[in-house]
């Protein structure tokens, strides 16, 4: 399937003459880690299959800075933000879907003091737009029935309100959704956010993920959903700590729907 | 003689309000140590906050057993101060219950204040128990011994002792009242103070007006004496709840703000015109430091959430990491900045208004490294606080003092911030790879 894919890159179709509808922000980890790669695949079959026009910056994607903001390194923040502020600028980009919470809250919020205005919006808000507009169909099918808990990333629920996005689409999916003792503005942190994902934990009792999985399996789910690369890695990470990932998955919002559509 | 106690009176309400007046004048001069702040956005929304947060109480009922609590002492407290209003008056005029010509309106507000007297009574009472009995949590943290625990407990004792006096003095007016003791006018209704009569069962008119007067006087002088323990005390935040809610942080939590003096370097780097070996200008000041390492690089915002921080640790039990066991409670990150600003106030009073570097500072002395690169940013804290204190801002500024000053990342960030510089990822991974997925099976 995966040579299938059409990911147009916004230098190809500008080539060509042509804006696409929306810019898919792939971002870092979207591009190069493993596990991230197949949300990012998931998400680009289901814009093919509702033929979305959209493109990508490819190799002119560059970190948006949000780890170095959070780190405490405001230079190299903006130093990023403004460099992307003009690729994305020199391209007349107007709209911008990423499937990364962090990505998101930075393009969002950070990036407009810099220059850089866009409507930007989260994967789960862009897949529930399609939803309502008909550009896509779910069968609740595959996931009929299934207890699904949904873990809020930080940086998409408290931090900007969208927490009924995910929650909608998984309900489409005809499964049942099971809300952990932290949910929604109260949810726990996957201990991944403020640049700790690119270091180890300070020292304490046990790491965040492992508190927050205790949560998750608490509610006895057949799937954690998840809705941010680093959290779903602190999740499967903090699944297979307890030995369960035989019984229990993290996915992806846009992996749920791509396999209940069988893309 | 005659005016002898309307002097007293006039003197202790004197002396109560001008040392109250000092403090608040220290108050304001230690916020105004911080870094000037611009507020002048969103005032409807900003209004809409103070009303709904502070005087509404909408956060406080998050957590519904305090929450409900807390709004009786709450109401008890500003509705019960109407009396204190007769009180002064009383005490200046050398009337007794001037208002009792309210007639039934009279009955209904004292039968009111005693209803609510009895009512903090009962949940100061629970309060305690929650804190010494129960030791709940968050009470226990290790930021919460030595003062902050006395000063709990004391808040309670005081707003105790002041409902009891209250409720003794109408008891024995009461009392005076229906033995016809010249004086005490027959007015008011004592739904509650009526059943502590039987304890003045066989006392003399005389003794009952030295009791009735003890409490008025006690009452009265204990509130003056409430009013200035506030300064010194955890207690402050019935005052700047209103005013820290009014500036607390407005829009998406997840926005941070861009650093001004950061954006002209970047735009000057990037301008293809600049001269880079150009002079400063004549006129430009010191550059200005990156973050922040002691009180006086916050802002005033951050400086007056110090002060209106009431230690109450929600922020503290919903946070991830003291969840699991750092060192990091975003309560502490608020009570050192006060600590630290009041440390700084004292030198400045006894150095005649000037600061005399005290070889001391936030950062290290106070607040520690460890704690501040636990936090996840994850905003729990923020949500949490009942009276919009921002932690999470004060633990990014001082984050951004370690990186752009001090280069003392933890080495592995420096890692990833490598990464970023040079190929533009966290990892080390090339750029011109990024689309690499694509084709991947």
């Amino acid at each position: 399937m995966g040579s299938e894919l059409k990911v147009p890159t916004m230098a190809a179709l500008f080539a060509a003459g042509k804006q696409p509808e929306v810019l898919f922000w792939v971002g870092c980890a979207g591009s190069f880690d493993d596990r991230a790669k197949k949300i990012t695949k998931a998400f680009v079959k289901i814009l093919n299959k509702a033929n979305v026009s959209f493109a990508v910056l490819g190799t002119e994607e560059s970190c948006t800075g949000d780890p170095a903001k959070r780190a405490g390194n405001e230079f190299l923040f903006q130093m990023q933000a403004v460099t992307n502020i003009e690729v994305m600028n020199a391209y007349g980009i107007t709209k911008v879907v990423t499937a990364c919470p962090h990505c998101f809250n930075t393009l969002k919020n950070e990036y407009p003091g810099l220059g850089g205005n866009y409507e930007v919006v989260h994967h789960t808000e862009f897949l529930k737009k399609l939803l309502d507009d008909g550009r896509i169909t779910l069968e609740g099918g595959t996931f009929k029935g299934k207890r699904i808990t949904f873990h809020d990333p930080c940086y998409l629920g408290r931090a900007n309100g969208v927490y009924e996005a995910p929650r909608d689409l998984i309900k489409k999916l005809d499964a049942e959704l099971v809300e952990m003792k932290n949910c929604k503005s109260r949810g726990l942190c996957c201990g991944a956010g403020g640049a700790q994902m690119f270091k180890e934990p300070e020292k304490g009792d046990k790491d965040i993920n492992i508190e927050r999985t205790e949560q998750a399996l608490d509610t006895q789910p057949e799937i954690i959903a998840a809705a941010c690369p680093f959290c779903n890695t602190m999740m499967t990470d903090g699944v297979k700590n307890k030995e369960k990932e035989n019984d229990i998955k993290v996915m992806d919002i846009a992996e749920l729907i791509a396999t209940a559509e069988d893309l | 003689m005659e005016y002898i106690t309307n002097i007293a009176f006039a003197l202790i309400l004197l002396v109560g309000i001008v040392f109250f007046a000092r403090n608040v004048k220290k108050l304001i001069r230690n916020i105004k140590l911080g870094k000037d702040v611009v507020v002048n956005d969103n005032k409807p929304q900003r209004w809409k906050n103070m009303f709904k947060i502070a005087l509404g109480q909408t956060k406080m009922v998050v957590r519904p057993i305090p929450g409900i609590l807390h709004i009786l002492v709450y109401v008890g407290f500003i509705v019960i101060n109407l009396e204190v209003l007769e009180i002064v008056l009383d005490g200046l005029l050398g009337t007794h219950r001037l208002f009792a010509g309210l007639g039934v309106f009279y009955n209904v507000l004292i039968a009111s204040f005693e209803i609510l007297a009895f009512l903090v009574i009962v949940a100061v009472i629970i309060f305690w128990i929650r804190r010494n009995i129960i030791r709940i949590k968050r009470f226990m943290s290790p930021e919460m011994k030595g003062w902050p625990k006395n000063d709990g407990n004391m808040i309670l004792y005081i707003e105790l002792v002041l409902m009891c006096l209250f409720l003794t003095m109408n008891a024995s007016d009461f009392q005076l009242q229906q033995m016809g003791a010249a004086h005490y006018v027959q007015a008011g209704s004592f739904p509650i103070s009526q059943f502590l009569i039987p304890l003045f069962d066989g006392m003399s008119a005389q003794t009952l007006i030295i009791i009735e007067r003890s409490a008025w006087w006690l009452h009265i002088v204990g509130i003056l004496f409430f009013l200035n323990y506030l300064y010194y005390s955890k207690h402050l935040h019935i005052l700047l709840a209103f005013p820290n809610t009014y500036f607390g942080k407005i829009g998406p939590k997840g926005k941070f703000n861009n650093l001004d003096a950061v954006t002209q370097e970047v735009k000057l780097m990037m301008d293809p015109d600049a001269d880079p070996y150009a002079a400063p200008a004549e006129d430009a000041g010191e550059p200005g430091k990156f973050g922040a390492s002691d009180v006086t690089d916050l802002s005033r915002i951050q400086l007056l959430n110090a002060y209106t921080c009431t230690e109450c640790g929600r922020c503290t039990s919903e946070c991830p990491a003291n969840l699991t066991g750092k060192k990091l409670s975003p309560r502490k990150i608020m009570m050192d900045t006060r600590d630290r600003l009041e440390e700084v106030g004292k030198n400045i009073d006894t150095n005649k208004g000037n600061f005399v570097d005290d070889g001391k500072q936030l950062l290290d002395d106070y607040i520690t490294r460890e704690e501040l690169w636990a936090c996840t940013s994850c905003n729990a804290c923020t949500e949490a606080c009942p009276v919009s204190i921002d932690p999470l801002s004060i633990i990014m500024d001082m984050r951004q003092y370690l990186v752009m000053e001090q280069s003392a990342a933890p080495s592995d960030l420096n890692n990833m911030m490598g990464n970023i510089e040079n190929n533009g990822a966290p990892w080390p991974f090339n750029q011109m790879d990024r689309l690499n997925w694509k084709d991947e099976a």
